[in-house]
């Protein structure tokens, strides 16, 4: 795990394994854009850190999607063509200038790439961006394939050029992470327009907006005439017997579970081509909708009254395969044998592996320490720290989406206090999700006098999507040095009188900072100050080892959750009380281990002593514990 | 096994940071150097994180889906132990099992939460096709770095596939620029393609 990625350029010409992200990346370099911003998110990131390698385009990191947003179709009001990319939950976050960015159209094209993790393999949610579309009356092209990724950006900022609107390109996380072959193109030299003032189209105030209001209801109207014609939307006949409507990559596994069948590949999926549509329903027997998660296009088709033989009959949640699909629809005469029996739980077998905290991340010490403080609430966020949740520590008790610990914990606080009851709260966040949408939320504790701690563990990396910097790292996207926030003095100038930076590897200074800033009275901050075990800025230092004739199996060590602490043997021993308790002998893993010493605190018979040291300790006897 | 008409699946799996999405990439490569049609599906995200990583390589005359279908796995390359017994059942009847000789626990088998199971490998022998345990993380060491093991485990599942060895080393040669972590990982390549080989478990089924 690198953070500072090769800044080389990719090849020219060829063809090349890609996955959907570098190819979309690939697309907008061939399509001439200029300018491109993002917020890390799993499954999107990548889009981003593919376009940052190539030197003629300007690609940053924002501090959150909204403001991403923002940037890219400012780029295109001032007449170059650009992009920006985001998870689906992103979407969320720049919902509003899409929504009126719908109104205002683009001078140059701009692409609005979503990339939805239908399977929740990294989210707090599964969204259909397909809505979105809708909701924003904009148009919706959908790939299957890395190629077609490729293809389809390309397609999309003509699109929106000849349609005065932004476009969504939308993906998932089997176009977003999966590697196909990809034929490289050139870039084309584009004129740069420059912005033209144009009230009338830029400035929406309502008299204005009043006025774009029918002409994007117009252009609705024209976007599904163009999707009747378009190449985006094939028909592939073979046997007439089924007919298949399906888009992105619901159509790779509908093709491959009824290979035998006739398809209307939907590339570009909305607005829907009816004209399109009807034609091929009424040229085959039965007609099968196949799309991931919600039934959107099925209930539009039944809504034009055309009968729909897969009505209801697709899962609903998770994401499809083409074991799915065949089993969903009945197997469509073939290999029902092999649908029948329900799949075995692999996530419970042979027992569950969830995601853990590295070893030596730097939060263990705080959900270590605050794992043992059984009446406090805690608020959590969005991040590696969300992980706090599971074993040992029980440390986190709320994620809803990125900067909502803040507007919790002071809900929850006045809630307590509308009660008369005393109740402590914390909110838990770490430094980009702060920046992200967190601060306005301190912002409203200062000001609405919420008796809220909030912890920041700063560990300078957006660290769950792989090490990306932020506006805290002091390194933009595209590497270059930039001003770092510090984040004391940002807590202070919004208002925060008791704020504290801590060492999270000193175990007393994080226990006496939690105390301190729980008693002390109206908001508080705690800063950590040690970085990511996966970037650059952390140092490895010499790893530790176990003991075995001084450790007394008392298991406090696996208390700090870390993975590089591995348990040898067991046993029970009957207590003087008479009962029985288990005792774990541990050993640690020399090339997992750190060497943050986090457990070495935490170790009564002082048994872990710095590896290599051993010799030296028993040649001069055993130290008395 | 070969590639023809049917498309052939492979499955590897272990756990984040064992370098399971580097082997896959190899395994592509050398299938695209051999002019077949690839898909390859990875993990990123939360699950990376000490979780279970796995990714799908699907090579044939032209690939859709890039998800094997439950119970199609033709060979399946265990990272860990464990991992092998948790993805045997994607694995055809016939298959083929690569696994590596190492045992990870993760947390919450060492708070005494879950149980790692007692013998792994002694409960696959019943498996109906061909398994092959090696020493893939022992070997690594040996060769130079732990981090060497999934280029042995590639090496391994080279005895198996129809890919031949010049079209492997480019990919190699593509993965590894720096020469002395390219000699490493050709060495551990041929260490592992040579044990397999020697255990002549290659060819099996189809």
């Amino acid at each position: 795990m690198t953070r500072h990625h090769g800044m080389t350029a990719p090849p020219t010409t060829g063809q090349i394994l890609m996955s959907g992200n570098e190819a979309v990346a690939r697309g907008a370099w061939e399509a001439g854009v200029t300018v491109a911003s993002s917020y890390p998110g799993t499954p999107a990131t990548e889009i981003l850190e593919a376009l940052a390698r190539y030197p003629d385009i300007y690609s940053e990191w924002a501090p959150n999607e909204k403001v991403a947003f923002e940037v890219a179709m400012g780029a295109s009001l001032a007449g170059a063509r650009s992009l920006v990319s985001m998870k689906h939950v992103g979407l969320n976050v720049a919902a509003d200038p899409l929504m009126t960015g719908s109104y205002i159209g683009v001078r140059a094209g701009f692409l609005v790439v979503v990339s939805d993790d239908v399977g929740m393999g990294s989210s707090q949610n599964a969204q259909d961006t397909r809505y979105f579309a809708r909701f924003a009356k904009v148009p919706l092209l959908e790939p299957s394939d890395s190629q077609e990724a490729k293809a389809f950006v390309k397609e999309g900022f003509r699109l929106s050029e000849q349609m005065d609107t932004p476009v969504i390109l939308r993906l998932t996380t089997r176009i977003s992470h999966v590697k196909g072959l990809v034929d490289l193109g050139e870039r084309p030299a584009l004129p740069f327009l420059g912005f033209a003032k144009d009230p009338g189209k830029y400035v929406m105030i309502p008299g204005h907006a009043r006025k774009r209001q029918p002409m994007i209801l117009q252009r609705l109207t024209d976007l599904a005439q163009l999707a009747e014609a378009s190449p985006l939307n094939p028909i592939e006949w073979a046997s007439r017997e089924i007919g298949i409507i399906a888009a992105g990559p619901a159509y790779v596994h509908a093709r491959e579970a009824f290979p035998d069948a006739s398809f209307l590949k939907l590339g570009f999926s909305f607005p829907l081509p009816e004209r399109l549509i009807r034609e091929f329903a009424s040229q085959v027997e039965r007609l099968y909708i196949v799309e991931e998660l919600e039934g959107l296009v099925e209930a539009e088709v039944l809504a034009m009254g055309i009968r729909v033989d897969s009505g209801g009959k697709l899962p609903r949640t998770g994401e499809l395969n083409p074991q799915r699909v065949r089993a969903a629809l009945d197997g469509g005469g073939q290999r029902k044998d092999e649908v029948s029996s329900p799949p075995p739980d692999l996530e419970m077998l042979p027992f569950p592996r969830p995601p853990t905290l590295c070893a030596g991340c730097p939060h263990m010490g705080v959900f270590y320490t605050l794992g043992k403080m059984k009446d406090l609430i805690i608020a959590g966020d969005i991040g590696c720290y969300t992980l706090g949740v599971g074993s040992p520590w029980n440390a986190t008790h709320t994620c809803v989406c990125m900067g909502a610990s803040l507007g919790n914990a002071l809900g929850m606080e006045k809630a307590y206090k509308m009660a008369n009851k005393d109740q402590k709260v914390m909110a838990m966040i770490g430094d980009s999700t702060f920046l992200h949408s967190g601060m306005t939320g301190l912002l409203d504790i200062v000001y609405n006098g919420g008796n809220v701690t909030v912890f920041i563990l700063d560990n300078r990396t957006v660290g769950m999507t792989g090490g990306q910097d932020h506006p805290g790292t002091g390194v933009t996207l595209q590497q270059e040095a930039t001003k770092p926030v510090d984040f004391v003095a940002l807590c202070k100038a919004l208002g925060v009188e008791h704020v504290q930076l801590v060492d999270p590897y000193r175990l007393p200074d994080v226990y006496k900072a939690v105390k301190e800033a729980l008693a002390h009275p109206g908001p508080s901050v705690i800063v950590t100050n040690r970085p990511c075990v996966l970037i650059e800025e952390f140092h490895r230092t010499q790893p530790f080892e176990v003991l075995d004739e001084l450790c007394n199996g008392c298991g406090a060590c696996l208390k700090t959750g870390c993975p590089a602490i591995q348990v040898t043997r067991r046993e029970v021993v009957r207590l003087p009380n008479g009962r029985d308790k288990e005792l774990s002998y541990v050993i640690i893993d020399p090339m997992g281990c750190n060497g943050c010493d986090l457990c070495v605190q935490t170790c009564g018979p002082k048994a872990i002593v710095p590896a290599g040291s051993a010799a030296r300790v028993t040649s001069s006897g055993p130290p008395q514990s | 096994m070969n590639v023809g008409e049917r498309t052939l699946n492979v499955l590897l799996a272990g756990i984040g940071g064992q370098g399971v999405l580097t082997a896959s990439q190899l395994l592509s490569e050398a299938a695209v150097r051999a002019g077949h049609d690839v898909k390859k599906s990875e993990v990123h995200g939360m699950a990376q994180r000490g979780g279970v990583v796995t990714s799908h390589v699907r090579i044939g005359r032209k690939v859709y889906s890039p998800i094997i279908s439950s119970g199609e796995v033709d060979l399946l390359v265990a990272f860990e132990e464990a991992e092998a017994l948790r993805w045997r059942p994607e694995v055809r009847p016939g298959g083929t099992l690569i696994v590596n000789c190492l045992r990870v626990a993760p947390p919450i088998v060492n708070l005494g939460l879950f149980k790692y199971p007692d013998d792994p490998l002694a409960s696959l022998r019943d498996f109906n096709g061909s398994v092959l345990p090696i020493e893939a993380s022992a070997l690594a060491i040996e060769t130079g770095s732990p981090r060497l093991a999934g280029t042995i485990l590639i090496g391994a599942a080279a005895a198996v596939l129809p890919l031949s060895v010049e079209h492997w080393e480019a990919a190699i040669g593509s993965r590894f620029t720096a020469p002395e972590i390219l000699d490493q990982n050709l060495k551990a390549f041929h260490q592992g393609r040579d044990y397999a080989a020697s255990m002549a478990i290659g060819q099996s089924g189809n």
